[in-house]
C-alpha cells in the first residue's frame, strides 16, 4: 500500500473542511469543519514523514494537536459568549463589525 | 570690553571714546525711567489715576537730570575727548553675529538727550493742564513715557539694531498717541496710516540693517565706520538710499509725508512733542549719525538734499492753503525738517547746522503747537483758524509766546530760525546754487504762511463761534510757553556766538567747510529776509487789509491742490492701494480655487475610493472566510508556480 493513497485521503477531509467551513452557518459545525482541516493536514505531516523516513512530520503533527487543542478551549469559550448573549449559533448574525 | 568698543570706536571717528565711568554710566538709567513710567501707569491700572500723571511728569524730569549732570560734566573735558561708551550685556550672540545692548554718549547724542528730556518734560507739565479732564490722562502720560524712553533709546544706541529698538518704539508711540481717542474711527485710521507708511520707511531701515550685516559684519557705529571707507560704492550708495527711505518714511519727507498731517489728529502735546520736537527729526539724526556712510557717497548725498528741497517747498505750499491751524503747522513742520535733510544731504558742510536747526525747530515749533494748543483750550477744540481772530487781547501770554515762535521760524533776528536757516541756505547756495535758491524761495514762503496764521488767529475782527467764550489758559500750561518762548527768543543767539553749537558738534560731524562767495555773506542773509518780507508783506496785503471770509475761497489751482496735500493720498491709492487689492483679491481667487482645489480634490478622491472599497466589508464572517480561503490558495499556487 503506497502512502500516496493516504495524502489522497487528507486532500478529501481538508476539502470536505473547507467546504464546511464556507457554506455552513452553524458555528458548531463550521468549528468542527475547522478541526477536520486540521486533522487533514496532520495526516498530510506524518505521510510525508513516512515517505521522507525522518520524524519531523511528526514533531509539527503534535505541535498541531496542541495548537487545535488550546483553540478549542478559546473557541468553544467565544461561541459560548455569544450564544448566550445573542441566543443564536449562526455564523452570520454577529455582524457588527460591518459599517 | 568697554576698552575694546572704545578702541573700535575710536579708530572711525576724529575723536576718542571713553569708557563711561560716573554719571555716564548711567545712560541706561535715562532709558528705563521713563519705562518704568510707562510701566507703572500701564500695569496699575486705575489705582495711578491720581498720581500717575505726576509720576509720569516726574520721571522724564529725572532723566533731565542726569542728562544735565552728563552735559555739565562733558564740557569739563577736552572737545575730543568727551564721547563716552559703554556695553550693557551682550543681547544676542548667534556665531560671527552678535548684538551687544550698547550705548554712545557724545556731543549729538547730548544735544538729543536734553532736547528730548527737556521739551519732552516741558509738554508732559503743559499736558496735566491740556489733559485734566480727559478720563483717560493715566493712559496718556503712559503712552507720552514710552515715546520718551523710545525716543531716548534711539539717539543713545551704539548700534543700528538698537537704534532700530528705539525707532520702533517711538512709531509705537506715535500710532498710539495719533489714536489716542479711538472712539473717533477718523482719527483711529489716521493713527494706521501713519503706522502703515512708517512701515515702508522701516523697511529700508530693516533691509539697512541687514546690508550692514552682510557688508562689514557688525552693526556697531564704531565697526561700520570703520569699516565704511573699504566697501564698493555700490554697496553705499546702497546703504545711503535704504537709509534715506529710512529717514524719509519717519521724517514725513517726500514720497512718505502724507501720514503726518492725518498724525494731527492726535492730542495738540502730541503734535508738539513727536509731530514737531522730536520723532519726525530722528530721519535727521539717523542720516547725521549716519554721516562716515554718506560722506562716501556723492550719490547717496545728492538724493538726501534733493529730498529735503522738494519736501521743504511741498510742505511750505501745505502751509500756506491750510485753515486747519494744527494742519498748517504740519505743513510747515514737513518743511523745516526739509532744511534740516537738505543741510544733511550736504554732508559735512551742513550737518552741524542740520542739527542746529532741529534743536531751533524743536523749541520754536514745540512753542507754536503748544501756543495752538492753548488757543484750542480756550476755544472749544475748534480748529478752523477762519473762526478765530482777534485772540490777542483774551489770551496775551500765548500770544506773546506764540509770536517769539513766529519771529524764530520766519528767521528773523535776534530770534532762533535765523541763526540756524540762514546757515543752511548759505551752506546749500554754497553747494548747489538751485538747492541755494529754492530753499531761499521756502525761506519766503513760510514768512508768507506763519503770517497768515498770525493774521488769522490772533489779529483782525472776532470771527469767533457763538458759543465760544476765550479764556487764557491756566498757569501749568503757560508757563511752558514762557520758557519755550524765551527758548525760541534767545537760545539761537545764545548758541550762534563764537560758533558754540558747532564748534560743540565739530568733534563727531567734522568741521563744517569755509565757503566764499561773489557777495559778503551779510548781503545773502539780507536777500533771504527781504525774501521773507515779501512773503510777510503779501499775507499781510491778504489777510489783514481785507476781512477774512468764515468760508475759504476757492483760491488758486496751487492752493486748491496745497489744501488736498498735492494729491498724495489719491496718488498712494492709485499707485499702491488698487493694485495692491487687486493683488490681494487674485490672490485670495488662487488660493480658493487653485491650492484649495487641489487639496480638496485630493481629500476627494481618496475619500469616493474608500467609500467604493468599503463595500467590501459585508460583514459576514463566511465571506471573510473565502477571501482568506482564496489568498491562501493563491498563495500556495504562487509557491508551486515558483518552484516549477
Amino acid at each position: 500500500m503506497t502512502p500516496t493513497y493516504y495524502l489522497y485521503l487528507a486532500g478529501i477531509i481538508f476539502t470536505i473542511g473547507a467546504s464546511g467551513v464556507l457554506l455552513r452557518r452553524n458555528s458548531i459545525v463550521v468549528f468542527m469543519c475547522v478541526e477536520l482541516m486540521l486533522n487533514a493536514s496532520n495526516l498530510a505531516f506524518v505521510t510525508f514523514a513516512r515517505i521522507n523516513g525522518n520524524l519531523e512530520g511528526q514533531v509539527v503533527a503534535f505541535f498541531v494537536m496542541v495548537v487545535a487543542a488550546a483553540e478549542v478551549v478559546v473557541g468553544l469559550a467565544i461561541i459560548v459568549t455569544i450564544f448566550r448573549s445573542r441566543r443564536s449559533a449562526s455564523v452570520d448574525d454577529p455582524n457588527l463589525l460591518k459599517l | 570690553m568697554l576698552t575694546h568698543i572704545a578702541d573700535e570706536i575710536g579708530t572711525q571717528s576724529l575723536e576718542t571714546v571713553q569708557d563711561a565711568t560716573g554719571v555716564f554710566a548711567l545712560t541706561w538709567l535715562l532709558v528705563v525711567l521713563p519705562l518704568v513710567g510707562a510701566g507703572v501707569l500701564l500695569l496699575g491700572g486705575r489705582r495711578t489715576d491720581r498720581w500717575g500723571a505726576w509720576f509720569a511728569v516726574a520721571m522724564v524730569w529725572c532723566a533731565f537730570a542726569i542728562g544735565a549732570v552728563q552735559f555739565f560734566a562733558m564740557l569739563g573735558r577736552p572737545a575730543e575727548s568727551r564721547a563716552y561708551g559703554q556695553d550693557l550685556y551682550t543681547w544676542a550672540a548667534a556665531g560671527i553675529f552678535d548684538v551687544n545692548v550698547g550705548f554712545l554718549v557724545d556731543q549729538l547724542s547730548m544735544v538729543f538727550i536734553l532736547l528730548i528730556t527737556f521739551v519732552g518734560g516741558l509738554i508732559h507739565i503743559y499736558s496735566l493742564g491740556y489733559m485734566s479732564h480727559d478720563p483717560d490722562r493715566r493712559r496718556f502720560f503712559a503712552y507720552l513715557n514710552l515715546f520718551v524712553a523710545s525716543m531716548l533709546l534711539l539717539v543713545t544706541a551704539s548700534n543700528y539694531v538698537m537704534v532700530y529698538v528705539g525707532w520702533e518704539g517711538v512709531g509705537l508711540a506715535s500710532y498710539l498717541l495719533i489714536g489716542f481717542w479711538n472712539q473717533r474711527a477718523d482719527y483711529a485710521t489716521a493713527g494706521n496710516k501713519a503706522f502703515i507708511m512708517n512701515r515702508v520707511g522701516d523697511l529700508g531701515m530693516s533691509i539697512a540693517i541687514m546690508v550692514l550685516f552682510a557688508t562689514f559684519g557688525t552693526t556697531a557705529f564704531s565697526g561700520v565706520f570703520a569699516a565704511a571707507p573699504d566697501a564698493s560704492s555700490g554697496t553705499l550708495l546702497a546703504l545711503g538710499l535704504l537709509l534715506l527711505l529710512a529717514a524719509v518714511g519717519k521724517s514725513a519727507q517726500v514720497p512718505l509725508q502724507a501720514w503726518l498731517l492725518d498724525a494731527m489728529a492726535g492730542p495738540t502735546p502730541v503734535s508738539a512733542l513727536i509731530h514737531a520736537a522730536t520723532m519726525v527729526t530722528a530721519g535727521v539724526y539717523l542720516i547725521v549719525r549716519s554721516g562716515p556712510i554718506f560722506n562716501l557717497s556723492e550719490g547717496a548725498r545728492l538724493a538726501v538734499a534733493i529730498v529735503g528741497v522738494l519736501t521743504l517747498l511741498l510742505g511750505a505750499f501745505i502751509g500756506t492753503a491750510k485753515d486747519d491751524i494744527k494742519k498748517a503747522l504740519a505743513g510747515s513742520t514737513m518743511s523745516q525738517i526739509g532744511y534740516m535733510v537738505l543741510a544733511a544731504g550736504l554732508g559735512p558742510a551742513g550737518y552741524a547746522f542740520a542739527i542746529f536747526h532741529l534743536l531751533m525747530h524743536g523749541f520754536f515749533k514745540a512753542n507754536l503747537f503748544l501756543g495752538a494748543g492753548s488757543v484750542m483750550h480756550a476755544m472749544d477744540d475748534e480748529l478752523d483758524m477762519r473762526r478765530y481772530g482777534g485772540l490777542r487781547a483774551v489770551m496775551p501770554i500765548t500770544f506773546v509766546t506764540f509770536m517769539a515762535g513766529y519771529l524764530a521760524i520766519i528767521g528773523i533776528p535776534p530770534f532762533d530760525g535765523f541763526f540756524s536757516k540762514d546757515k543752511i541756505i548759505e551752506a546749500a547756495l554754497a553747494d548747489n546754487i538751485w538747492l541755494g535758491l529754492l530753499a531761499a524761495v521756502g525761506a519766503g514762503i513760510t514768512g508768507y504762511y506763519m503770517t497768515r496764521v498770525v493774521l488769522m488767529t490772533w489779529l483782525g475782527e472776532r470771527r469767533w463761534a457763538e458759543s465760544a467764550h476765550p479764556h487764557e489758559s491756566p498757569k501749568v500750561m503757560t508757563i511752558p510757553l514762557i520758557v519755550l518762548g524765551l527758548l525760541s527768543a534767545f537760545a539761537g543767539l545764545f548758541l550762534a556766538i563764537g560758533n558754540r553749537f558747532v564748534d560743540w558738534l565739530a568733534p563727531v560731524v567734522g568741521e563744517p567747510v569755509e565757503h566764499s562767495f561773489a557777495v559778503p555773506t551779510w548781503v545773502i542773509s539780507a536777500g533771504i529776509l527781504a525774501l521773507v518780507g515779501v512773503g510777510v508783506g503779501w499775507a499781510y496785503l491778504q489777510y489783514a487789509t481785507r476781512p477774512v471770509p468764515v468760508t475759504a475761497p476757492v483760491g488758486s489751482p496751487v492752493a486748491v491742490a496745497a489744501r488736498r496735500d498735492f494729491y498724495e493720498d489719491a496718488l498712494n491709492e492709485g499707485l499702491f492701494m488698487r493694485p495692491g487689492r487687486w493683488l490681494t483679491r487674485f490672490l485670495v481667487f488662487f488660493d480658493n480655487k487653485v491650492v484649495d482645489g487641489i487639496v480638496n480634490g485630493l481629500a476627494a478622491t481618496i475619500g469616493g475610493s474608500s467609500g467604493r472599497l468599503r463595500h467590501w466589508q459585508t460583514g459576514f464572517v463566511r465571506s471573510y472566510a473565502a477571501s482568506m480561503f482564496a489568498g491562501a490558495v493563491l498563495v500556495v499556487g504562487a509557491l508551486v508556480l515558483v518552484r516549477l
